[in-house]
């Protein structure tokens, strides 16, 4: 299938699927799809088919791998067995146990950890269906679901992937690509504070090569950035428009206005180090 | 110096709402003289600060909020609850009783492991966990009713402008409801069918939280509810 294009010139050159370089796997991502979970996420890349979920803040357990000062964000990725074909052992493998370890990684300059101190913010990922790339999808049903369970966050983060393929650069390398290419660059980045937050690489580049996937993988973040975002405003489609008759409407009866009144919810003062005393002696 | 958004346009995490020196109030996060959103949720620009409304979030716990919640343990001189927070809250015996507290103080008398409690949070700060007490008017331990729990983002729309909607709901079905801040909601009424109206009318409040003239709705619903029974 790809040898005869192997040959042909460069404008007719063209992906097994039939992409442009720099275009990206159609993409959809869900949100609050699990009523049970905090916050939750459903992405679909491709063929891939991922579901993550969000738990916390939480108290921790075991207790003894909570931080007295930091937050912990614990990340699960794990294959389901019949994600790839062949079957695929359900034991967490050493792969899943990197993957776990990069995902953290790359989500945590997006939260605000010391803000809750001793608890644990725990992300499930699991893959339904694997089609390559599944890290970078991973990360952003991650990035979505974080932001549906209102912890607060700097930025989303965005993932995508850049590889070498017949001698070319592509962006968002499907499985068959991934697996044939030369190289491959998965690249996380959070869009507003324009910060790598994840860059690993393997095969072999050169030092331009290197230059050139950066910037490819960053638009291509872009891209998956506005999918994000478009992804968690769906939600609340409905909200956004009666917000918006009440803003006009009278401000009686709104959700905000309730919120408002509401005088328990200022911002944290500073920490008090006095100990309540009035109740001792009564 | 300038609002970024139309008012009540919806934020996700990143959002560049305002560009000036402001005071930020609620779910946003100030970089140099940018201030971003950190929730999903409706900007609003008030007189003098500039917060976002969070459509979703678990508890945060804060200084002076009612909480109902689990006794899980009991420690020497405090007892531990679950009040669905980050963190469990601490319950001392000196915020609990009247009395000195004493080694042979038998503290499964006051309160024991899987009791519900009504607490007030009397301080806490980032680094330690919330302080609970329960001295105080309709605060202690629960003996009756159940209990059922919603998002804690909602308590505010159930609670209303000062306190509209609930004081409707409970002059209309004449039941006791104790909301805590966490999103636990104490229903105690005369006979299960009123408590279970209460609970239906809480849900609809949930669900319908973001719609206008909410509280006159239920007010309907609630007289029709009694015609029928007539």
């Amino acid at each position: 299938m790809s040898k005869p294009r192997k040959r042909k010139s460069a404008k007719t050159w063209e992906r097994v699927d039939g992409r442009k370089p720099d275009e990206l796997r159609p993409m959809h991502i869900e949100s609050g799809v699990l009523p049970n979970a905090d916050g939750s996420a459903y992405i679909e890349m491709g063929r891939n088919k991922i579901m993550v979920g969000v738990y916390g803040p939480r108290e921790m357990h075991p207790k003894r791998l909570s931080k007295p000062n930091l937050g912990v964000l614990r990340c699960r990725y794990h294959m389901a067995p019949f994600s790839v074909d062949p079957r695929r052992s359900p034991a967490p493998s050493r792969r899943d146990n990197e993957i776990s370890m990069v995902m953290r990684d790359a989500l945590e300059p997006a939260l605000f950890l010391e803000r809750y101190p001793r608890s644990v913010i725990d992300v499930f990922v699991e893959i339904i269906q694997a089609d390559g790339g599944t890290r970078c999808a991973s990360i952003n049903a991650a990035a979505v679901a974080l932001a549906d369970a209102g912890i607060p966050m700097k930025d989303l983060v965005s993932a995508c992937a850049v590889g070498k393929y017949e001698g070319r650069l592509i962006v968002d390398l499907g499985d068959y690509e991934d697996k044939k290419g030369e190289s491959d660059m998965p690249v996380a980045y959070m869009p507003k504070f324009e910060q790598v937050t994840l860059l690993q690489m393997e095969g072999i580049l050169s030092r331009e090569e290197t230059e050139e996937c950066v910037t490819m993988a960053i638009e291509g973040c872009r891209k998956v950035y506005e999918i994000q975002k478009e992804a968690l405003k769906k939600k609340y489609a409905a909200v956004r428009e009666e917000a918006a008759k009440d803003a006009m409407e009278a401000p009686e009866s709104g959700p905000e206005t309730g919120l408002e009144e509401t005088p328990a919810k200022e911002p944290q003062e500073p920490p008090t180090d006095e100990e309540p005393q009035e109740d001792d002696e009564r | 110096m300038s609002a970024k958004l139309e008012e009540r346009s919806i934020v996700v995490p990143g959002d560049l709402i305002y560009e000036g020196r402001v005071r930020t109030g609620d779910n946003t996060y100030r970089d140099r003289d940018n201030v971003y959103a950190t929730k999903v949720g409706l900007v609003n620009y008030s007189k003098d600060r500039v917060s976002v409304i969070a459509l979703e979030g678990g508890y945060a716990p804060l200084v002076g909020d009612m909480v109902i919640g689990t006794v899980t343990d009991l420690e020497l001189g405090q007892w531990l609850i679950d009040i669905d927070g980050p963190t469990d809250a601490a319950l001392t015996v000196s915020e609990a009783t009247d009395k000195p507290f004493r080694t042979s103080l038998d503290m499964t008398q006051i309160l024991d492991v899987g009791d519900l409690v009504v607490a007030k949070i009397v301080d806490m700060d980032r680094n330690r966990t919330p302080l609970l007490t329960i001295l105080g008017r309709e605060l202690g331990r629960v003996n009756e009713g159940f209990v059922i729990r919603i998002t804690p983002s909602k308590i505010p729309r159930l609670i209303g402008k000062k306190g509209s909607m609930i004081n409707m709901i409970l002059k209309e079905t004449r039941c006791n409801v104790t909301i805590g801040q966490n999103g636990r909601i104490l229903i105690n009424g005369r006979s299960r069918a009123d408590e279970e109206l209460v609970e239906r009318v809480i849900r609809m409040v949930e669900d319908e939280a973001h719609t206008s003239g909410l509280t006159n709705r239920i007010q309907e619903y609630l007289k029709t509810i009694k015609e029928e029974k007539k």
